[in-house]
């Protein structure tokens, strides 16, 4: 993220193009924000101030994919929400290379559309890393490279961790809920 | 038994991050190994339950509101040293509620894109999606797209190409909505296909709308003598953002 200075406000004709470039992007920044943090009224907020503060370093923005570079933002103020308001620290489980093979005799994967709730807590789960990267690219349909700028991460990379975040998903639903197995019991 | 490609290519061949010969060389594949067969139709459906069950959280419509009379008004920091910040915002509250009286005043004037038509172009949309049948005249130049239309429709759609905008332009091909014939000039987002269809309207004509239909977003507006449908599977943002461009031109 820029450093944080004051920087000159906008004149009329970029608060038009900021309105016309960036703001459309506000259903995008407001999702990643509340798959990040989880509750409503943190993501308002939290994208709130993304918002303002894409505006006020709107200058450094010169061409485009305006969404990425608003997305990128929004990640990093909910990364420092979580730090200040969660004590969460930055773990980067992505940074493991190692991908998780297969099992031998893998279990069937039992999910449909109706299970929204079993869906939302397994995406719940997983480590935010593992979620923003699941989120941006099925829920936002964002391309690697988009990803990459989003994530700061090497492009090289977005690939197997998009791997290994939908294996550990794929785990998180083929594992029978808790209540469930003791009522088979 | 397991593969080693059912962790890697397997991903970027589901998410069309393939070159052409990458993802014939994996359809190869696929025909001889099983497990990523196999992989693979366990990956779609993940795919699919994860795309399809509104996982989506939009942003509540306030949210906007708050953002726009929160943004810092043009030339707003020389007269911050007159006023307080309270009274500015009770200012800014003043002005955006008085800009969008004036809004809805000049969008009275305003219709509703007819559904009638709004079928028809999602209806047209669909059929140009199938193989061969995108454009007619492939390219990526403005100014060769642009005469083709010249002899085969009764006005010149206004044709740019917004590449440096990331909608960069395909082509263009006639089509017909509702028994028109209009001009349907094809942009792409990435690896996503626009359909913009362009006809001739009154002068003062104001069509307006967008919404979803058939699972694709669509919006319609009207400038200068033309109305415009866009339709594609791309976000209601983009689309949105494809439609000031023309609307800046």
């Amino acid at each position: 993220m820029p450093p944080d200075v004051s920087t000159d406000v906008l004149n009329q004709d970029d608060r038009s193009r900021f309105e016309a470039i960036v703001m459309p992007h506000l259903d995008a920044a407001y999702n990643l924000a509340r798959w990040l943090l989880g509750g409503r009224s943190e993501a308002e907020d939290v994208t709130q101030d993304a918002m303002l503060r894409a505006y006020r370093f709107f200058s450094t923005f010169h061409s485009g994919d305006a969404r990425a570079w608003l997305l990128q933002i929004v990640r990093n103020c909910c990364y420092t929400w979580l730090h200040k308001n969660r004590n969460w620290v930055d773990v980067d489980e992505l940074d493991d290379a190692s991908v998780p093979r297969e099992k031998d005799t893998p279990e069937t994967l039992a999910i449909s559309v109706n299970d929204r709730e079993r869906l939302t807590r397994a995406l719940e789960q997983l480590p935010p890393h593992f979620r923003e990267i699941l989120v941006l690219r099925e829920l936002e349909g964002c391309s690697y490279k988009e990803i990459a700028a989003i994530t700061s991460r090497p492009m090289g990379t977005i690939m197997s961790a998009l791997a290994r975040a939908r294996q550990q998903l794929r785990v998180l639903l083929t594992e029978p809920a808790p209540k469930e197995a003791r009522l088979e019991l | 038994m397991s593969c080693e490609l059912a962790q890697t290519r397997l991903h970027a061949y589901l998410d069309g991050e393939l070159d052409a010969a990458g993802s014939a060389d994996f359809n190869q594949h696929l025909r001889t190994c099983p497990v990523c067969a196999a992989a693979l139709g366990e990956q779609e459906t993940l795919r699919g339950v994860l795309q399809h069950s509104r996982l989506y959280s939009r942003a509540p419509a306030g949210l906007k509101l708050r953002i726009a009379e929160n943004l810092p008004g043009p030339r707003a920091a020389k007269s911050a040293a007159l006023f307080s910040w309270r009274w500015l915002a009770v200012a800014a509250a003043l002005l955006l509620a008085a800009f969008l009286g004036w809004r809805q005043a000049t969008t009275n004037n305003q219709r509703n894109y007819p559904e009638a038509a709004m079928v028809a172009a999602v209806d047209a949309h669909l059929r140009s999606m199938q193989p061969g049948h995108l454009v007619d005249v492939q390219s990526t130049d403005q100014h060769t797209v642009k005469p083709w239309f010249d002899g085969k429709l009764d006005f010149a759609p206004p044709v740019r190409d917004f590449a440096s905008n990331d909608f960069p332009l395909l082509g263009g091909r006639l089509d017909v909505i509702e028994g028109r014939t209009v001009a349907a000039l094809v942009y792409g987002r990435r690896k996503h296909f626009i359909n913009v269809f362009v006809e001739k309207a009154a002068p003062d004509a104001s069509w307006n709308g967008s919404g979803e239909a058939q699972g694709y977003h669509w919006t319609a507006w009207s400038k200068a003598g033309f109305t415009f449908c866009a339709v594609s599977d791309v976000s209601a943002a983009d689309l949105e953002q494809l439609k000031q461009l023309f609307v800046q031109e």
